[in-house]
């Protein structure tokens, strides 16, 4: 045994508690991280396709970014440290860049090297990421009967979208195209998902209206030309049948 | 054997002893060292050794290997993503390298522990990644693939530059550490069921700001960069890292080792000045050795610093049961 006076005790004491506020700063840092989510600060992200119950998917989610990398719209983004729990993992700003399923055979799903994204899917259709819902009915320009000329989301937009009569394997940019549509009809004609949205007579106005085949994809709500945007995606809501 | 039960117990935290035994032909050494004359020329030899050493002045010959293997690995995957060569995707921390499913021992282990299933891809890619650095040595993921390491490199170098001037001190914690570190981030991955270790994981941080860009993970980055610089030497790597840890136990099996003759080493100890992980190189002292040839333990991280510094090449890489590489 050392005495207690002995510099060589103190020396070692001292690096003792020295270890104990290292131990103390690094778990406390990590803890620190999960801070925003306790405190609900960060509102549901948007999940790529084929995402897995979100405590499983924040659980399972190795951070590697391959969705990212094999998304053709490089819809797919990963969280940072402001942006709540689970940095590194992966979520879609839908109004910015939707999942347009240019990849036809859901390639984020096959990347996904976990299982974050459940590789029982095997075509879009199966995908429930969410359902469309019509946030702000009353400045749809069908409902207000209005048409739609030129691009969808003006000049600077840099998101992309297929579109199958121009490039059936390349996305081209939002911006390339050029509407020229008497009745508004934008979310509808661009759905990559048969049945899903249609333009219903809703009490004497003309409104799109989401069925059950909604995937949650985000299309609709990328293409609507109405700021702020009169379709949105509410993450993770299944359909309930009325 | 690098791994053998002494050698997991240092990487473990524990202060390297002198062996109890130590063979015959080593004794005779010893003995012949210890009444052997020293010439004035030969101690001022070696002071000139030490104080180049200390400033920097010795072959960088593997340094520079390293870390030309290490940015053009890392590049690989930064390349793979931005002109879409798909060769190397993902990150560090899981990938697909040709074609072939890898990822980081222990994040997969924080996965399969947060999430208690065991995806089939998962367990490819973390025993293809076991079966690898088996072959090349464990460790030496942390000094030859490991993109913070490259961070700690230049963070080491400036703090020894630093230091040399007095104006910085290395606070030493203790190594017994990273084993609790292990342990309690793979007991939160499992009560919490999120893997917290990777929140705050420079390593996958520094691969997917290489990857995706940087974020604001770099304020993480930079107070660790500065941390090392200006209070603990390569404190991340030496004391908190525990995939370095998991790549430690994997290595403990691996054949590839720096290996140390005692022969014609003068023991002035000079691997140590250059060292990521002095305790390894508790043989290289004076006495110390228990065999003429000694296996450098499993914490190694096969930088080649060692071998670089040493001058009469009593430090070098061998791969067990093949002739000597190098």
């Amino acid at each position: 045994m050392l005495s207690k006076s002995s510099p060589r005790y103190k020396a070692s004491r001292r690096r003792f508690l020295r270890t104990v506020g290292l131990f103390i700063g690094v778990m406390g840092t990590s803890l620190a991280t999960l801070l925003p989510v306790v405190a609900k600060l960060i509102p549901p992200k948007l999940r790529p396709p084929g995402a897995i119950e979100e405590v499983d998917f924040l659980a399972s989610c190795i951070k590697c970014g391959q969705c990212v990398q094999v998304c053709p719209v490089e819809a797919i983004f990963l969280a940072e440290l402001n942006e709540g729990i689970g940095i590194g993992v992966p979520y879609i700003d839908a109004r910015s860049q939707a999942c347009d399923f240019s990849c036809d055979a859901v390639q984020c799903v096959l990347a996904c090297p976990t299982g974050s994204l459940s590789h029982d899917i095997t075509n879009k259709e199966e995908v429930r990421m969410g359902l469309a819902r019509i946030a702000k009915p009353e400045s749809c320009l069908a409902k207000l009967g209005l048409g739609f000329k030129g691009q969808a989301r003006g000049a600077n937009f840099t998101g992309l979208l297929r579109q199958e009569e121009i490039d059936r394997w390349n996305p081209i940019p939002v911006r390339d195209y050029l509407y020229d549509v008497d009745l508004c009809d934008l979310c509808v004609r661009e759905c990559p998902i048969e049945g899903a949205i249609s333009l219903e007579d809703v009490n004497g106005y003309k409104l799109p209206v989401i069925h059950e085949a909604c995937v949650g994809c985000g299309v609709c709500e990328m293409i609507c030309p109405v700021e702020p945007t009169v379709i949105v995606i509410d993450e993770r809501k299944v359909w309930e049948s009325t | 054997m690098k791994g053998n039960l002494e050698a997991l117990l240092v990487m473990f935290g524990k202060t390297p002893k002198k062996p109890k035994q130590i063979a015959q032909p080593a004794q005779v050494i010893h003995l012949q060292k210890r009444t052997e004359k020293i010439t004035k020329q030969q101690i001022e030899e070696i002071r000139q050794e030490l104080r180049d050493v200390e400033a920097g002045k010795y072959s960088k010959k593997w340094r520079n290997r390293r870390w030309i293997s290490i940015i053009v690995i890392n590049l690989m995957f930064t390349l793979s993503f931005w002109i879409d060569i798909q060769l190397f995707e993902g990150s560090i921390i899981a990938s697909r390298v040709l074609g072939f499913h890898m990822a980081d021992l222990y994040s997969a282990l924080q996965v399969v522990l947060a999430y208690k299933v065991m995806f089939i891809n998962l367990i490819i890619g973390t025993v293809t990644v076991f079966i690898i650095w088996i072959l090349l040595g464990g460790r030496a993921f942390c000094s030859w693939v490991c993109p913070y390491h490259l961070l700690a490199d230049i963070a080491e170098k400036i703090h020894l530059k630093l230091a040399a001037k007095k104006w910085v001190t290395n606070h030493e914690f203790h190594r017994g550490v990273r084993p609790v570190f292990f342990i309690v981030f793979s007991i939160l991955a499992f009560v919490l069921s999120y893997s917290l270790f990777n929140s705050i994981n420079p390593v996958g941080m520094i691969s997917r700001a290489l990857i995706y860009g940087p974020g604001i993970a770099i304020v993480w980055l930079l107070f660790l960069f500065l941390f090392e610089i200006f209070y603990s030497r390569r404190a991340w790597c030496r004391y908190v890292c525990p995939m370095g840890l998991t790549y430690g136990l994997t290595g403990a099996l691996s054949p590839l080792q720096i290996t140390y003759n005692l022969s014609a080493c003068q023991h002035e100890t000079a691997c140590h000045i250059v060292c990521e992980v002095p305790h390894v190189l508790e043989c290289v002292k004076k006495g110390r050795a228990g065999n003429i040839e000694v296996d450098i333990g499993t914490d190694c991280t096969l930088c080649g610093a060692c071998v670089d510094v040493c001058p009469t090449s009593s430090l070098r890489f061998e791969f067990k049961g093949l002739s000597h590489i190098s």
